[in-house]
């Protein structure tokens, strides 16, 4: 039976990035680090005074951009060496942001030893790998957010066509998300058209994936002819449209958006895989009459949900 | 029959964009977790189908047959900015919930399939009756696909409270959505199977 190179490559990629962005979140821990969307945990590196560090009204917590808008503190904890002190909030924070705790006359053993400041945010690799998991499987974009169907149900007939549009739709998907960023932060929002993205979008798509069509019949016929059929197909796909627009919204960089193309296109080839598998082997079942075609690939997609639904819960960061 | 009802009853049921074309089938799952939603989404695509429609049939002496597609792409991403900005201000609050579908509108199938299938032939009246046609039977889908999955799954209609339980909460989870839409297209091809006697073929799913 022949192997397929394409989900080995994809796990290949995905063990390289765990690889190479472990070492440096483990680094990456400062002063002070979100543990969940409302707890902080900040370390003193001397053991305090319970009584000092249970008092909630010691510390004072603001988001970096607006100092006069201090966070409410619910309570504190201490971890049983009382070096480490974590910080429960009533409202979720903000964990793409960069947070400022201050702990005033701090007391060890009886002592006060001055005033302390933490800075706590994540680093860089670890919000564009929190965007990048998030786009490719906690949100994958057909399973959980529903788009790009059309081409889903069209394609994923076959393992050949589906490898072969899943590849073509990363590549596309990238590289006209960075254009759209592009143009989108030194055009549009540089001009005060912001309202105009959506024109500018489809456009910019649209021309894109024209260009790359007739370069590549000129440069490389024979990747044309194995890859030209999906060219075309992908200007119908919404996702191509719903990642710059979702880039634009959340006022992404340009390693965030091309980290969130990356990740939207590598989903979308899973989940094309995915069903193709499913619907070759689908051929030779024995489907009730009104179900053939259509109606049943939706409920298989449904179980696809379903089981995608596990990841949600993969909050690793 | 009169020609302009049989195009708005042919939008309904028998060309019904969701169930019979399986066109445009994200959002049919995206946004349906209510009616009101559902209702929403319809109401703006019933408007762009509808202006979109006349724009081209007003204008097709003057497009060029070669750059028809992208102009026709324009032409809709005109009216989706259009109803972008007007949906907020009326209602924000469902507005929020549908924003990206809204803006999505633009790369929807059924909108420019019924441009080039319909508005670039024919005059103006039948095109604003096919446009209208096509976007209440898209409306009318969705708002089924939204009155199923809310009543089973959160045991409401239009956010009022009905059964005061929730029976099955799959289905406003996003695999609900895939399988309402398989068992309603099911309905459709049993319903012609006992009339006609034979199994309709798929639809194109684009």
């Amino acid at each position: 039976m022949k192997i397929h190179r394409f989900p080995v490559i994809l796990c290949a990629v995905f063990a390289v990035l765990v690889l190479a962005v472990g070492p440096a979140i483990a680094q990456s821990v400062g002063s002070g680090s979100f543990k969940k969307d409302k707890d902080i945990e900040i370390s003193f590196g001397v053991p305090v005074d319970e009584a000092w560090a249970k008092d909630t009204a010691n510390y004072s917590v603001y988001e970096k951009p607006d100092p006069d808008i201090k966070v409410p503190v619910e309570s504190v904890t201490l971890d049983s060496r009382r070096v480490n002190a974590t910080l429960k909030f009533k409202e979720s924070l903000n964990t793409a942001g960069e947070y400022i705790v201050e702990a005033k006359n701090v007391t060890s053993e009886g002592k006060v030893i001055g005033s302390r400041e933490f800075v706590v945010k994540k680093s860089e690799v670890q919000l564009l790998f929190a965007i990048f998991l998030g786009a490719m499987i906690i949100n994958n974009f057909v399973f959980t957010k529903y788009l790009g169907l059309c081409i889903f149900f069209g394609v994923s007939q076959k393992k050949e066509t589906a490898i072969g549009m899943g590849i073509t739709f990363t590549v596309v998907m990238v590289l006209s998300a960075v254009m759209c960023w592009a143009l989108y932060t030194f055009v549009l929002q540089a001009l005060h058209l912001g309202f105009l993205k959506i024109i500018v979008f489809i456009g910019t798509v649209a021309i894109f994936v024209q260009a790359v069509d007739t370069i590549l019949r000129k440069i490389n016929p024979y990747l044309f002819k194995k890859l030209g059929v999906y060219l075309v197909l992908i200007v119908t796909n919404c996702i191509i449209l719903a990642v710059p627009l979702i880039n634009a919204d959340s006022g992404y960089g340009p390693f965030s958006s091309l980290t969130m193309a990356l990740g939207a296109g590598l989903g979308f080839a899973l989940a094309l895989f995915l069903m193709s598998c499913v619907r070759e082997k689908l051929e030779v079942c024995r489907v009730p009459p009104v179900f053939q075609g259509l109606p049943i690939a939706f409920i298989v997609t449904g179980l696809f949900a379903l089981a995608f639904l596990g990841f949600s819960g993969l909050a690793i960061f | 029959m009169n020609r302009n009802v049989t195009l708005l009853w042919n939008g309904l049921i028998p060309e019904n964009p969701i169930f019979r074309l399986a066109l445009s089938l994200c959002p049919a799952v995206a946004v349906t977790t209510s009616v009101k939603n559902g209702l929403m989404l319809g109401l703006a695509v019933v408007f762009v189908q509808v202006f979109s429609s006349c724009t081209v049939a007003i204008f097709k002496n003057f497009i060029h047959p070669r750059i028809r597609i992208p102009a026709y792409v324009i032409i809709i991403a005109l009216w989706v900015t259009v109803i972008d900005m007007i949906l907020p201000v009326y209602a924000p609050d469902v507005y929020k919930q549908v924003a990206l579908f809204v803006k999505l509108i633009v790369v929807f199938a059924i909108i420019i399939s019924r441009l080039e299938l319909f508005a670039s032939k024919e005059p103006l009246l039948p095109s604003f009756f096919d446009g209208l046609g096509m976007g209440v039977g898209f409306m009318f889908g969705l708002c089924l696909i939204g009155a199923i999955r809310e009543f089973f799954g959160a045991g409401q209609l239009f956010g009022y409270d009905v059964l005061g339980f929730k029976p099955l909460l799959v289905m406003i989870l996003p695999a609900g959505g895939f399988f309402v839409i398989g068992f309603i297209m099911a309905t459709f091809n049993w319903v012609e199977y006992k009339i006609t006697g034979k199994i309709p073929k798929a639809g194109g799913a684009h």
